[in-house]
């Protein structure tokens, strides 16, 4: 199977505000420091790491909200490490990305119906109000939903409308980045099995990252540990949870609390 | 004997339907109680009526909370803050939005102590340098002088259990004070919470959604649906056979990375419904009480 990504010794800085002197630029820290790896067509990858892993900074290189200082990003064959806008806007229509935190992504005055629509314009794509009722019906999401504003949802139904902004554009790529993190348990099951069946209906490709390894373990072929800003591992995900290779992966392991108070664990 | 008693809760928004349907629960000096159940069920509410911080749109409307052996309910407002100032603390979701980023973090800490509680300042900053060598913190000098933004996610968490101990409280409500962290920072903080809780004997109310978290750091547990306690149990019993089909359903839900095919089931249908009928019926039986 082809690569639909293809990362070579990516790195990336970004400006240290806070250590900013009052004149002159402000220090750059490397967050990405060389990484190298490829992404096949349909695969279900898990990025995980602690907080400053640079996880995120990674999945916004992938979808290219951020910018390489040094490597390369291929994808689907074409360079876009350094694409300016003009060129990179057509195909950012492949690459989607959904976010976190929905409450603050979605827009708070306006209906689920325009929040879906909203990209299908920038994209001017043709029938949207069919591809609007289409995408709410692959996140399981009744059509009168159109008509409701965010504040109106539950954490979960505002997660599925993020989810049915992504697919609305017909993406070749998802990238999740901690999208249930902030839900319960239930929804955050809930919402994981839908993921799971559209990357299967779709023939999506996800790239999921997440601090959290039992969810990586339940959705995720392969999973790639982000520590530092450098890959300490990247395995199948069966065989990483079986013998984790590196110390850091062992420590994330051995931090989940199982849900058993005859785990030895504090 | 338990340090806080909650005796048939009731709360409702105003003129709405009810938030939390005669909650009862006990906590013990020294006890962890966990109060789980998804996001609405009125676990975080519990914690705000104890601390008598209830949002103006939301009001009491029946039962006791007894701190102390006194009924917080029956005091008059200036007593009742009085007396939750001096022997409660919170330690609250989200440390970033809980310390105000234009303060050094000295005066956030022993403000409480020297306005509320007439400590001197010199005895309240000395107090504060113990408590964040007691949380762990290297150089404790360095901290006080810093702001909130020149610290990480899990020292500003740590500061604030410092805070919420500085006045030697005999109840603590820690409203899921690790959803902000990543697990092995979360690990560290739970710990702490534990130790201190331990030694300083304190009774904790912890609020979280992560069956996970409550196996560890509870000893008992309430399941909440709708605000309504489903189960009250102790944490061993509901782990080896919790007794309600929605406590049940919400275990099964629970990721366990040990077993890829367990966990992150969502909570069937047919136990909602079930669970809802029960809520009905509970309102049902209310509506005929205040009929008779």
């Amino acid at each position: 199977m082809s690569d639909l990504y293809r990362i070579e010794n990516l790195r990336l800085a970004l400006a240290d505000m806070t250590a900013k002197p009052l004149f002159g630029p402000a220090p750059r820290i490397e967050i990405l420091k060389g990484l190298s790896f490829g992404i096949a067509k349909g695969a279900v990858v898990g990025i995980v790491g602690g907080s400053g892993s640079g996880k995120s900074t990674l999945g916004r290189a992938l979808v290219r909200l951020l910018e390489p200082s040094g490597g390369s990003i291929h994808f689907d064959g074409t360079d876009i490490t350094h694409l300016p806008e003009a060129v990179l806007r057509p195909l950012r229509r492949r690459f989607q990305m959904i976010f976190q935190d929905p409450m603050s992504s979605l827009n708070p005055r306006h209906r689920v119906g325009t929040l879906i629509a909203e990209p299908l314009r920038l994209h001017r794509l043709d029938a949207i109000p069919d591809r609007v009722a289409r995408a709410l019906d692959h996140v399981g999401l009744p059509q009168n939903f159109a008509t409701r504003f965010p504040h109106e949802l539950s954490g979960g139904q505002r997660q599925r409308v993020g989810i049915a902004r992504a697919i609305a554009l017909e993406p070749d790529f998802i990238l999740a980045d901690e999208i249930v993190s902030g839900l319960d348990v239930s929804s955050q099951a809930q919402v994981l099995n839908l993921l799971e069946r559209l990357v299967s209906d779709l023939g999506l490709t996800l790239a999921f990252i997440s601090h959290d390894l039992s969810v990586i373990r339940r959705l995720c072929q392969r999973t790639l540990v982000l520590h530092q800003g450098r890959i300490v591992e990247d395995r199948p995900t069966a065989e990483l949870f079986a013998a984790p290779a590196s110390a850091y992966t062992r420590d994330l392991l051995e931090a989940i609390p199982l849900p058993d108070p005859s785990q030895p664990w504090l | 004997m338990s340090y806080l008693s909650i005796r048939n809760l009731s709360v409702r928004l105003k003129g709405g339907p009810p938030l939390l349907r005669r909650v009862s629960l006990d906590v013990g000096p020294g006890e962890v109680r966990g109060l789980v159940g998804e996001s609405g069920a009125g676990k975080s509410m519990i914690g705000k009526a104890v601390l008598g911080i209830l949002p103006p749109s939301v009001e009491v409307t029946g039962g006791e909370i007894l701190l102390g052996g006194t009924d917080l309910l029956g005091l008059p407002p200036k007593d009742r803050r009085r007396r939750i100032g001096a022997t409660c603390a919170l330690i609250p979701q989200d440390p970033l939005t809980a310390l105000n980023p234009s303060h050094r973090i000295e005066p956030q800490i022993t403000d409480r102590l020297v306005n509320i509680l007439g400590w001197t300042r010199a005895a309240a900053r000395a107090r504060a340098r113990d408590l964040l060598e007691e949380v762990h913190l290297p150089d404790p000098e360095r901290v006080l002088r810093a702001y909130p933004h020149e610290l990480s996610g899990g020292m500003r968490q740590r500061i604030l259990i410092a805070s919420a101990f500085a006045a030697e409280p005999k109840l603590i409500v820690a409203d899921e004070p690790t959803t902000a962290l990543d697990v092995t920072v979360q690990k560290q903080i739970l710990k702490l919470i534990r130790e201190m809780q331990a030694r300083h004997g304190t009774a904790l109310v912890f609020v979280t959604h992560d069956l996970g978290v409550v196996s560890k750091v509870c000893q008992h547990l309430s399941v909440l649906y709708a605000g309504m306690v489903v189960e009250d149990a102790r944490v061993a019993d509901f782990f080896a056979a919790p007794r309600h089909a929605y406590s049940a359903a919400l275990l099964a839900a629970t990721p366990k990375y040990t077993d890829p095919d367990a966990g992150l089931n969502p909570v069937p249908d047919a136990v909602i419904d079930a669970v809802r009928a029960e809520v009905a019926a509970f309102d049902a039986a209310k509506a005929r009480r205040g009929a008779a």
